[in-house]
């Protein structure tokens, strides 16, 4: 309140002699300029100390100014090329040393690559995770795009309208987006006792049935595999379907009507109207599930046993733990290299006019 | 003409209209079905967890899918004191504190310059920090934990702090960035022209102009920072007392199996999903917007 006030006092003031101070400033500019110590000294003291005759000076406005961005962007450059650009540029580099935490590491060329090339562990993680990256995505984003549809479109006959919301939309998108707010580690706990083999919900439910459940994490590949992809795509789901039906309200009413007068029914209307309109959102998502897949990481290291089932990340962590530091940032160098790919593909299968409406 | 409005009104062909809309509510029944399916698949597991928070451990393991017959709080006291639940809830809220603050003010910052100055270099700068999200975390992983050690950060609370901010930026900045261009120029000269520093024109008129971008990126950054597993997996990992939440739960559903506690991993499961939930469902507009933000960048 008090600074406002005082503020406001000074506005006043300050409207009031504007036209001196205009004065000042025009015999600063054909007068001599204000002595050099003086331009100093005002950009070392904080603003309120700066001397009246500098003040007004044109290069104090843009000294000023350079000062202001260099005090505001110096803290946030400093920490993110400390901590995040330089050990970026460092993994590169060190992916061709030979380098295990300590002062040396000597150049080695590709030897980590190839060292990789011939190493069963990698290509083991690696299946896991292409698999990963391409079938999580699939499943998830149909599944949002099905439910999304659901929500944005179920009502369509209720209400006698062309395109209509379910009753309880929006409780059933705070529903969905629940995993999304909680961390990746709980959630893997979480599902590694629903997937435990004597006391899990999904056996114990099996049970119920008559039916005795497998051991989901008990040593089977194919099964771990299925159990992590199941728990990848439910926390992502809600994700998509706030997604894809925020995309989804965005367009036009009239085209569902237009759509609906022509006799399209609503599996006619999803394919030939929601779907090619809402296209640059689902590549979108698709990207960004798909390097999700590739870079999951916490839930597997905390829900699956380590000599059952493994992914790239995983992988290249047990490698740091064992000091190989050169080789570890090889694999990351090589997991940033297929993200990219995979990124740079699925942008050239969906590469086409966009549609404005 | 009437054709254009003939799905809303009752016209001659009324029989048809029925069957259609008798179709359409068969449909209705069934896509409420898979909503609610989904519903339960959603929300089962963590109303599972919730309820088994109150059995004794020994029931939980001969039948996991009963009902809770008598309230064992206890569960909750033993997860609080003996499984250290509190303590990896207080690191957390320290941790937190340090670093939703310094992402908040270091990134506002970073994108009122970028965004409301000109100076050489400005494009380069944003687009330094734009970059940063493509790179995975994962590549960073080795080099930053012996940045970390070089400089005694390793396994220190302003270390922590320190990493959470530095990869919280890229997005924070990118976000606020084009926040800030939105806001009117007016204001800002206005206040200059009244005589107020840069510092204080940033303060006092813009940060509460962009109140509502600050609001759903602070946000992001809450639940991004307070469900960090990896960043405090590789820099924080050495005493177990200075544990963060996830770290602390992921590391006692080992320890509690080999105790046979658990009922306390239960409950503390519990402890550390409920208030995220519940601020989520106060929140649910801004928390759906702030997150479904991050994947179109």
């Amino acid at each position: 309140m008090s600074e406002a006030g005082r503020s406001g006092v000074k506005t006043d003031t300050r409207v009031d002699d504007s036209p001196p101070s205009k004065k000042a400033q025009d015999r600063a500019g054909g007068r001599k300029s204000p002595n050099r110590l003086l331009f100093l000294l005002a950009v070392l003291l904080p603003p309120r100390f700066t001397p009246e005759s500098v003040r007004y000076d044109r290069r104090y406005r843009t000294l000023d100014k350079y000062r202001f961005i260099a005090g505001f962007l110096s803290l946030p450059l400093a920490f993110y090329a400390l901590f995040v650009i330089s050990p970026f540029i460092q993994a590169i580099y060190y992916s061709f040393t030979d380098w295990s935490g300590g002062p040396v590491a000597n150049f080695i060329g590709f030897d980590n690559f190839t060292k990789m090339w011939n190493d069963e562990r990698f290509w083991d993680s690696l299946e896991v995770s292409v698999t990963l990256a391409i079938v999580a995505p699939l499943i998830t984003l149909v599944l949002g795009m099905f439910f999304a549809y659901m929500i944005t479109s179920g009502g369509r006959h209720r209400k006698g309208r062309a395109i209509a919301g379910v009753a309880g939309s929006s409780f059933y998108k705070v529903v969905y987006f629940f995993p999304q707010v909680l961390s990746v580690a709980i959630i893997a706990v979480v599902w590694g006792r629903v997937f435990n083999t004597n006391s899990g919900l999904i056996n114990g439910g099996l049970d119920k049935l008559g039916i005795d459940g497998p051991a989901w994490l008990g040593g089977d590949r194919g099964l771990a595999l299925i159990a992590v992809m199941a728990v990848l795509s439910w926390s992502f789901v809600g994700f998509y379907v706030v997604l894809f039906s925020a995309a989804m309200g965005a367009i036009p009413k009239d085209i569902y009507e237009a759509a609906l007068l022509d006799g399209a029914g609503r599996g006619r209307t999803f394919f030939s109207v929601t779907l090619p309109l809402i296209f640059d959102t689902v590549r979108t998502g698709w990207i960004y599930m798909g390097i999700q897949a590739l870079d999951s990481f916490a839930i597997v290291l905390v829900m699956v046993p380590e000599h059952v089932l493994k992914v790239t990340p995983v992988f290249l962590y047990e490698r740091f733990r064992d000091g190989q530091y050169g080789y570890a940032t090889s694999i990351g160098v090589v997991l940033l290299v297929l993200s990219m790919a995979f990124s740079l593909i699925v942008m050239r299968i969906g590469n086409r006019d966009r549609i404005e409406y | 003409m009437t054709t254009t409005t003939a799905p809303r009104t009752d016209s001659a062909d009324a029989p048809r209209r029925e069957a259609d809309s008798a179709g359409g509510a068969t449909l209705n029944v069934f896509s409420h079905a898979f909503l609610v399916l989904w519903v339960v698949l959603a929300a089962g597991p963590l109303v599972w967890v919730a309820l088994t928070a109150l059995r004794p451990s020994v029931e939980i393991l001969s039948d996991p899918m009963g009902w809770p017959t008598s309230f064992h709080w206890e569960n909750f006291t033993h997860a609080w004191t003996t499984a250290n639940i509190g303590q990896y809830a207080i690191n957390s809220l320290i941790i937190l504190a340090g670093s939703l603050t310094g992402t908040m003010l270091l990134g506002s910052m970073a994108a009122y310059v970028i965004a409301r100055f000109t100076f050489p270099g400005n494009r380069l700068i944003f687009m330094l920090f734009a970059g940063g999200m493509m790179f995975p975390v994962i590549l960073a992983l080795v080099p930053l934990f012996a940045v970390m050690e070089n400089f005694g950060l390793l396994d220190t609370r302003p270390g922590l702090m320190i990493a959470y901010i530095a990869y919280s930026l890229p997005f924070t900045v990118f976000f606020l960035t084009s926040f800030f261009r939105t806001l009117p120029t007016g204001v800002q000269e206005a206040a200059m022209v009244d005589g107020a520093s840069h510092t204080r024109t940033f303060f006092q008129i813009m940060l509460p102009m962009a109140k509502p971008g600050l609001v759903s990126i602070g946000i992001f950054n809450f639940l991004g920072q307070w469900n960090q597993y990896l960043l405090p997996l590789l820099l924080n990992n050495e005493e177990e007392s200075r544990y963060v939440l996830p770290q602390g739960l992921a590391s006692l559903a080992v320890s509690q199996g080999y105790r046979g506690d658990w009922g306390a991993l239960f409950a503390g499961l519990t402890i550390a999903m409920l208030p995220v939930l519940v601020v989520y469902a106060v929140f649910q507009r801004q928390v759906q917007a702030g997150l479904t933000a991050g994947a179109l960048k």
